[in-house]
Parts: C-alpha cells; structure tokens; sequence
C-alpha cells in the first residue's frame, strides 16, 4: 500500500487502474490511455498531480539561497508569480531533480519537485537551507494539485471554477501563476498544451476535481501523461537524467545559467569545465521508420560515433509511430540514421531535433 | 475483473484456444492478458503456411507500455492470421475473444487441444499470479 493523493477515492470511482509510482498510488489510466492522450491534444484532460512535492522557502535571504542552490538563475525572477525551470545539482553537477520555482514575494519562493525524489530532495534543501541560515523550510502537504491541459482547458476551468478566474489567470503569460482566492493557478505543464497547474488545498481537491468533471474535463491518468510528455520533448527525472548526468548531456543546457560568470552555483565547477573541454554526450530525439517501439536503455549505435542509450522510448499517438530521447555521442547529428537493437533485430531510427508534438502538431 | 468464458481452453501464457467444427483452432490474447498490457499499438503474427511449435514464440503484441510474445498453444499450421489488427491493434483491447482473435492454426495432434487449461485452471492461475 502506497501514499494516497485526496483524490484516490475519485479515481476508483471513475474505474481508474491504480499503479504504485514513487511509493503513491496513482492512476495509469481510466479505461485507454491513447485515448486519454488523444482527448489531451484535442480538447483536454485532468491530471491529478498531488503526489508531487510542493515546498514553500522563506527568509529575507531567499533569493540568494536559491541563486547559490540552482543551476538556473532565480534572477530572471523579476514579477511575483513568475516561474522558472531549474535542475537541482550536486557538487559533481549531477542532477538530483528537476523543478520549477516560483517568485511568490520577495521573502517566499515555492518549489514544486518530483515525487519519487521527495526524500533525497529535502535532504538536500533542508541541509543546504540550514547551512545558508535564516530559512524555513516547510513542506506543504496539506495541498493538493491538478493540472488542466489542452487546447480547450482554460476555457473550462472558468466554467467550471468560476468567472472570477478569468481576468487574472486568463492574463497569464506562460510560466506565471496568480492566486486567487484559495487556488494557486499557474500557466505550467507537462503536456506541450495550453492550460493550467493548479495548487489547492487538499480538502478542496475532491469538489474541484468533480467540478471540472462535470464541466467536461476527463480524467486523465500517469501513462497518457508520459507519451504527452515526450511527445513534447521534456525529461522525465531519473529515465532522461539523474546524479549520473549533468544538464548539459540531458538537453538541459538552456537551464543552466553560466552568465553571470560569477554567480556561484552548487555544481558550477563542473558544469564550466565540462562546457571548456566539450560536451561528451547530448540528448537527442529518435523516430523508429518502421513498426514496433523503442524502449528504454536500448542500446543506440550511431555509424563512426560510436553507442548510446534509449532514455525514453515510447509509442506517440499523435505521430502514430515510435519515438524516443536518447543519450547518444556529441558527434551524432540530425538528420543521421542509427540503429537500434529492437528485440533482437536492428532497427533503423533518423535523429531529429525535439520537440514532436507542439500544441496539437507534429514538429518532426 | 475476472473474464474468462466457460467455453474456451486456456495457456499459461495467456492465450486462449476455441477449437472449431473444422477441426482448426483459433488463438487469441485473454481479456487478463491485454488489461495487464493496457493499449495495444503493434501486433505482428505468424502468416498462413507457418509451422508452429507448442510453447514457441510465434507473434508478438506490443503495448504502450511492453512488447509480449504470443505463444503457439499448440503444435501446427497457421491457417489464417487476422491480418485486420494490424490496422486496428486495439480491436485486442476491446474484443479479446471476439474481433480480437489472432489467428487460426491446424493443429498437429489434437490431444494437445484437449491437454490444455480449461476456464477454471486459469481463473485459479490468474488468481494465484495476483498475490
């Protein structure tokens, strides 16, 4: 028996096949998960994305706290609710999660971080914040979050929750949040679509939930929520990276921010001298030209460059054909055809730059 | 969610048998089977003329989610492959033993028919593999 989100209850009554994921039990799917998917790009779905760690930081010194922690820099922060994507780093620049800080006021930042990580992760804030000094630390499980993605969800997350969200969440550029009310509504994802993430607090999920249902919005479990992912080109914490790679192998390098040069950074060094040497290895797109489906840590041999690994391989229903992210060597280019060792018989991929699938269509 | 009807013959791995008036046997996937799998997108089967052995990889379904062999349930002659799930792979998930069915294949030694897992053999092996 795993964590239970709120929203465990709503699940089973909408016939969602539970999985254990990180230690929670959450839903895979509510009957088809290409479906689901489907209804994501075409009009929109729900997530429940409580499992995840939502963690308020506070003191006058927050923000050099969060300059010094992260790879990305916080200083690109400059309105409240403004949002930034960042990796967690060691010392040795591996990455030990990725997140998204948000700007709340200029003594609160909040941090929302992966589930499956939540231990190791506030080890490492809590005894980074501790060693900082001047800082509070506090976990907030007492929320929970959905998020509303598709082209058609913003839309209804106004029927469904309200008028009064309109005007100042409709206003939203993307990767800002506002709060109003009880609802802490941002303009992040994970699905390559338009729509909202939204924090509330956990007594309030159940009704929202229901809400949203009725105004339209289907359930929509964790297996849609991968193929939408990748299909969008973003990692997935611990297949795409982890403290074995740093961001710059992972396709992550625009959220490492070197400028400033004198920032300081925990994993700085590494990152410098990884970048002034040239980066060994890179994350690229992968699409199988025939049948069948590319899976995780399948061995990638690229002509004259030499071997790589599947680090997301999945089916893309959008695409209706396979697609992958591999770790492959920096000399691999786009447009190259590689081979992969699919159950025994190699198969012929073409690289190509990532994103697949951007607000509804392909981009490869 | 237990659905196995009373009238087909059973694997261990998972594949159902309903043996046909001319003698012939179609195999298809349980309905345990393609819910363990969740969404099919690839089915690849044996073609008609095709020597099968019984236990002996012979096709292969593919998920979102994993790639699975199908097995020969018995030793034989592929008469006929559904060559309509490779077009609509999900006709697997939705009708497992109806419009899902794989394929048809002529069994060597009836007997073989006969040896394998009737509905209350495998509902107690698909009981037994959920603890």
């Amino acid at each position: 028996m795993g964590f239970k989100t709120p929203l465990y209850d709503n699940h089973l009554k909408m016939g969602a096949k539970v999985v254990d994921f990180g230690g929670w039990d959450m839903p895979l799917h509510y009957g088809s998960q290409i479906e689901e998917h489907h209804k994501v790009r075409q009009d929109c779905g729900m997530f429940d994305v409580s499992h995840m760690n939502v963690v308020d930081v506070k003191g006058a010194n927050v923000r050099d706290f969060f300059r010094l922690l992260l790879a990305n820099n916080v200083d690109k922060l400059k309105t409240k609710g403004k949002a930034l994507y960042s990796c967690l780093l060691t010392a040795q620049g591996g990455v030990i999660d990725d997140l998204i800080v948000y700007y709340m006021d200029d003594q609160w930042f909040r941090v929302v971080m992966n589930a499956a990580t939540r231990e190791k992760d506030m080890a490492w804030v809590n005894a980074a914040a501790k060693e900082f000094g001047g800082l509070t630390v506090t976990p907030r499980n007492d929320v929970a979050m959905i998020a509303v993605q598709g082209p058609n969800a913003k839309e209804k997350v106004y029927q469904a929750l309200g008028e009064a969200l309109r005007a100042p969440a409709g206003a939203l550029k993307p990767f800002h949040a506002v709060t109003v009310g009880e609802l802490f509504v941002a303009t992040t994802g994970y699905t390559g679509e338009d729509g909202f993430e939204i924090i509330l607090p956990s007594k309030a999920a159940p009704f929202t939930w229901q809400m949203l249902n009725e105004a339209g919005v289907p359930p929509i479990g964790l297996g849609a929520r991968d193929t939408l992912r990748l299909e969008a080109g973003m990692n997935l914490y611990g297949s795409d990276m982890d403290e074995t790679t740093t961001p710059l192998e992972s396709g992550l390098a625009w959220t490492v921010a070197l400028e400033p040069a004198d920032r300081k950074f925990i994993g700085r060094e590494v990152l410098d001298k990884q970048k002034a040497q040239g980066v060994p290895r890179q994350l690229v797109g992968l699409v199988l030209e025939g049948k069948g489906v590319l899976r995780n840590h399948q061995k990638v041999m690229c002509d004259g460059a030499g071997e790589g690994e599947i680090t997301s391989g999945s089916f893309s229903p959008t695409l209706e054909q396979s697609i992958a992210l591999a770790r492959v060597p920096a000399a691999v280019k786009v447009g190259d055809r590689c081979t992969v060792d699919l159950r025994g018989k190699p198969a012929t991929v073409r690289v190509v730059k990532y994103p697949f699938v951007r607000n509804g269509k392909s981009c490869i | 969610m237990s659905n196995i009807p009373k009238d087909l013959k059973y694997t261990k791995s998972h594949e159902w048998v309903k043996p046909n008036a001319d003698g012939s046997i179609t195999v298809g996937i349980t309905h345990h089977a393609q819910d363990l799998m969740g969404d099919m997108v690839f089915v690849d089967l044996p073609k008609a003329g095709t020597q099968v052995t019984s236990g002996k990889e012979c096709g292969v379904v593919e998920s979102v989610k994993a790639a699975s062999d199908v097995y020969a349930p018995v030793s034989g002659e592929i008469v006929e492959a559904n060559v309509a799930l490779s077009d609509s792979p999900e006709t697997v998930n939705k009708d497992p033993y109806g419009s899902g069915w794989m394929f048809r294949l002529k069994p060597a030694n009836k007997a073989e028919v006969d040896a394998l897992l009737d509905a209350k053999a495998y509902e107690a092996l698909v009981a037994s593999e959920k603890h």
